[in-house]
């Protein structure tokens, strides 16, 4: 794979298996920040509105915690940090369900740029996604719901010193709100990964038509987006398009999947917590050996979940070669583990699981909807095998 | 300091080493002269045949041995686990007897802890001791014993209160295995291998100066035995490292080390062999199938989930910071492995999983995988316990109920 654009010393490659003491004081600041900022009673208000976030929260984070720019180079007005400490934010943001578009801006519009974009590019769009100025995202999926960027039809047309985008994208994240949006397309007659690239267009230019979506997870707000001659900006070179974008979607698959170990880390929280306080047949539940297994159990799988989230971040975050294939591996891993801990964590809680009073259903939607966003499971582990020459 | 004291232990163990080692002597007599130097185990107390020194600077001895290809004393097998109990709870006259003939290697041992009517409830033992006259008599079974049919001595607990609750009845021996009324037969496995024996014992004398520690302590010893078991004190000789060496000692000590390792020769097996699935699924073809790739995807996201999970837990403990949870999961995920192995090796193979021996697949190993695989998820504690220790330990959910308090003689028994 492409090389990161700082050359690192071979001392900084290796893949670390432990958190330093600034990363855990860096997530101990996120987490009481979140414990403050997103209650559930907060994460039900928000999920309620059409936007889906409060600016007032969104400012906080852009401002002194400096969360949408954390791993953007300081030249580029970030942080200056990388896909570990990322992966930390996802993490705890993953625990907290946070309404925010972090993902859609700081994930996926700003590495697409990094990875896509020329210098002068990234030094004009860069810095107000960093302080959160300005909302971004990243559109690939069409309506057939395929990740696989050879799949992608939307077409760019010359036009002048810009572009015209032809066709509909969907599944777009915060695509409703988005001020930038990056928009995966290709150049007329061009198939499979060639004539691919990514282009930078305003969300509320002419010939563009976005409309929100209904989707099951209220959390995570989705949009179509219908592009009739849309004008917007290439992004680094034509032809050049499918390995900036390609690495873009592990990134963003390695972010997810650290989300994904937050979210079932609060799923088993809350299903050991309840299984010590609800008492049947005048015991505990906890004390059944049916429950204590299943719990014990889901620790196994949300521990061996994160092992592979952490893995996948600490790969990237120094470019070993191997980093791709562990984006797959550590996304296949973790939806299954989240979607497995929140149907047991229902379970474990009986009736009062099932109710919408009850906070459960907010992850498992999440679970469910993280399960196919960025691909299926299979589909990952088809990608792993594949780039494991297997 | 301590850079001081290391560079003194390393000339000092050096000079040691140019006017005795000879890998032309006898095992014994080598062995012999590193227990009286205290080189043999410098963490032991300077009387009882080390130099006191903390683990840091007996690592040091160590590589000094290792840098002249000198071997260390006898480790393998149980004889480290009776020497720490023994340091630990023995009197003076049982550390004189035992321990210098343990580091020689003239004695091996075995450990009599398991019984069938008591796996994983080790402390439900009911092999008897019954005091008579200067002798405790024992009377019972115990199984699951590894390498009894050429031990010198055992390692034994035994009930000698009935009335007591069951972990205040028992007592901690040590038995010559070589005697009248101990009868050691192997224990044949569902996969064909004896890798254990089983121990019956009918009027079996113990003298009562092999008691160790006090009557109705035996648990308590007990628990140091196993404490040392489960930090690998007894680490098995490695041969790979030393199999070029050359010299009558050298020759002594790989026959030693095969007879250590002997009953554990399916034992590289037991995890599953991940490391097969893949040479077996290019070579049957296999690994075009798109449901057989989605299974071999499935179990190596789960192999190397735990190994890094294992290693997670090495680096939180390297830094100095309290394990967490990935640290008490290692045997529950080894078993899920081997599992998940057992099944992907099916599929792979395919009709030809019936066979077994030469011209079956992999000439039989992988025959063998299948059929030893169960054992990991019973071994050192069934995953069933393991659960209930992770989650009462760990994610602190209530204790079972227990039935089995109060006079032993009252509970409850097979």
């Amino acid at each position: 794979m492409s090389a990161t654009p700082e050359a690192k010393p071979e001392s900084a490659r290796r893949i670390r298996f432990a958190f330093t003491d600034e990363q855990e004081q860096f997530r101990s600041a996120v987490r009481r920040f979140l414990e403050d900022k997103s209650p559930t009673t907060e994460v039900r208000r928000l999920m309620a509105t059409s936007e889906g976030y409060d600016p007032e929260v969104w400012r906080l984070l852009s401002g002194d915690l400096a969360l949408p720019g954390i791993h953007i180079p300081e030249r580029y007005g970030g942080a200056g940090f990388g896909m570990v400490e990322l992966g930390i934010v996802m993490e705890e943001f993953g625990r907290a369900l946070l309404c925010a578009p972090f993902f859609s801006t700081a994930v996926l519009a700003a590495n697409a740029i990094l990875n896509a974009a020329t210098e002068a590019q990234k030094s004009q769009l860069l810095p107000d996604l960093a302080r959160g100025a300005r909302l971004g995202t990243l559109a690939v999926t069409e309506p057939t719901g395929e990740w696989d960027p050879a799949r992608i039809t939307v077409i760019a047309t010359p036009d002048g010193d810009g572009y015209r985008l032809d066709g509909t994208k969907s599944y777009v994240v915060d695509g409703h709100i988005a001020d930038l949006v990056v928009v995966a397309a290709r150049r007329p007659g061009s198939t499979g990964h060639t004539g691919l690239a990514l282009f930078a267009l305003t969300g509320k230019a002419s010939g563009v038509e976005r409309g929100a979506l209904q989707s099951m997870d209220p959390t995570r707000k989705l949009a179509r987006i219908d592009l009739r001659g849309a004008r917007a900006e290439l992004l680094g070179s034509l032809e050049a398009g499918a390995p900036p974008l390609v690495r873009t979607l592990d990134q963003a698959a390695i972010a997810l999947a650290n989300e994904m170990v937050g979210g079932a880390q609060a799923l088993l929280d809350s299903a050991v917590k309840y299984s010590k306080l609800r008492v049947q047949f005048g015991r505990e539940i906890g004390s059944f050996q049916a429950i204590k297994h299943k719990l014990a159990d889901l620790l196994l799988e949300v521990e061996l979940a994160k092992s592979a989230a952490y893995c996948a971040a600490q790969a990237a975050a120094v470019d070993d070669p191997e980093w791709p294939a562990l984006a797959s591996l550590a996304k296949a891993a973790t939806s299954e583990t989240y979607l497995h801990t929140a149907a047991e964590c229902i379970q474990i809680h009986g009736g009062i699981g099932f109710t919408w009073d009850n906070d459960t259903h907010l992850w498992f939607k999440r679970a469910k909807s993280s399960e196919v966003f960025l691909g299926h499971p299979s589909y990952h582990r088809e990608l792993l095998m594949q780039r494991w020459g297997i | 300091m301590s850079r001081i004291n290391e560079a003194e232990v390393r000339a000092e163990v050096r000079e040691w080493l140019a006017a005795n080692w000879d890998p032309d002597m006898s095992l014994v007599e080598w062995r012999s002269r590193l227990a009286d130097s205290g080189w043999g185990m410098p963490q032991w107390p300077k009387e009882w045949y080390g130099r006191g020194l903390p683990h840091t600077l007996a690592r040091v001895v160590e590589e000094e041995l290792a840098n002249v290809g000198a071997v260390g004393v006898a480790k393998s097998g149980v004889r480290l686990l009776a020497a720490a109990t023994l340091l630990e709870h023995g009197s003076d006259p049982q550390k004189k007897k035992f321990l210098r003939r343990i580091l020689t290697g003239e004695d091996t041992w075995c450990q009599f802890f398991s019984e069938p009517g008591s796996g994983s409830d080790l402390a439900g033992a009911t092999t008897r001791a019954d005091l008579k006259g200067d002798f405790w008599i024992i009377n019972g079974q115990k199984v699951w014993t590894t390498s009894a049919h050429h031990a010198d001595h055992g390692l034994l607990l035994a009930r000698t209160d009935w009335d007591a609750p069951k972990h205040e009845g028992l007592s901690y021996f040590v038995i010559d295995v070589k005697q009248p009324g101990v009868d050691v037969q192997p224990l044949k496995q569902m996969n064909g291998h004896a890798s254990f024996n089983q121990v019956f014992f009918t009027d079996a004398k113990v003298p009562q100066e092999n008691l160790v520690g006090r009557v109705g302590e035996g648990w308590k010893v007990a628990m140091t035995t196993l404490a040392h078991e489960r930090r690998g004190a007894d680490g098995l000789a490695s041969p790979s490292k030393r199999g070029t060496r050359v010299g009558k000692i050298h020759a002594e000590e790989r026959v030693e080390t095969e007879k250590a390792n002997q009953p554990y020769t399916w034992y590289p097996q037991r995890a599953g062999r991940v490391d097969l699935i893949l040479e077996r699924a290019k070579e049957t073809g296999a690994n075009q199938d798109p449901y057989t790739r989605q299974e071999i995807a499935k179990l190596l996201i789960l192999a190397k989930s735990a190994e890094w999970t294992a290693r997670r837990a090495r680096a939180a403990q390297q830094q100095g910071r309290p394990q967490g949870p990935e640290g008490s999961l290692g045997k529950l995920a080894a078993s899920h492995v081997a599992r998940g192995c057992s099944r992907v090796h099916t599929l792979i193979t395919g009709t030809e999983a019936m066979l077994t021996g030469k011209g079956s697949a992999r000439d039989g190993i992988i025959a063998e995988i299948l059929v030893s695989v169960p054992a990991v998820s019973i071994a050192g504690g069934t995953d069933e316990i393991q659960r209930n220790i992770v989650a009462e330990r760990v994610l602190g959910l209530p204790k079972e109920p227990r039935f089995d308090t109060g006079p032993f003689r009252n509970v409850r028994k097979n």
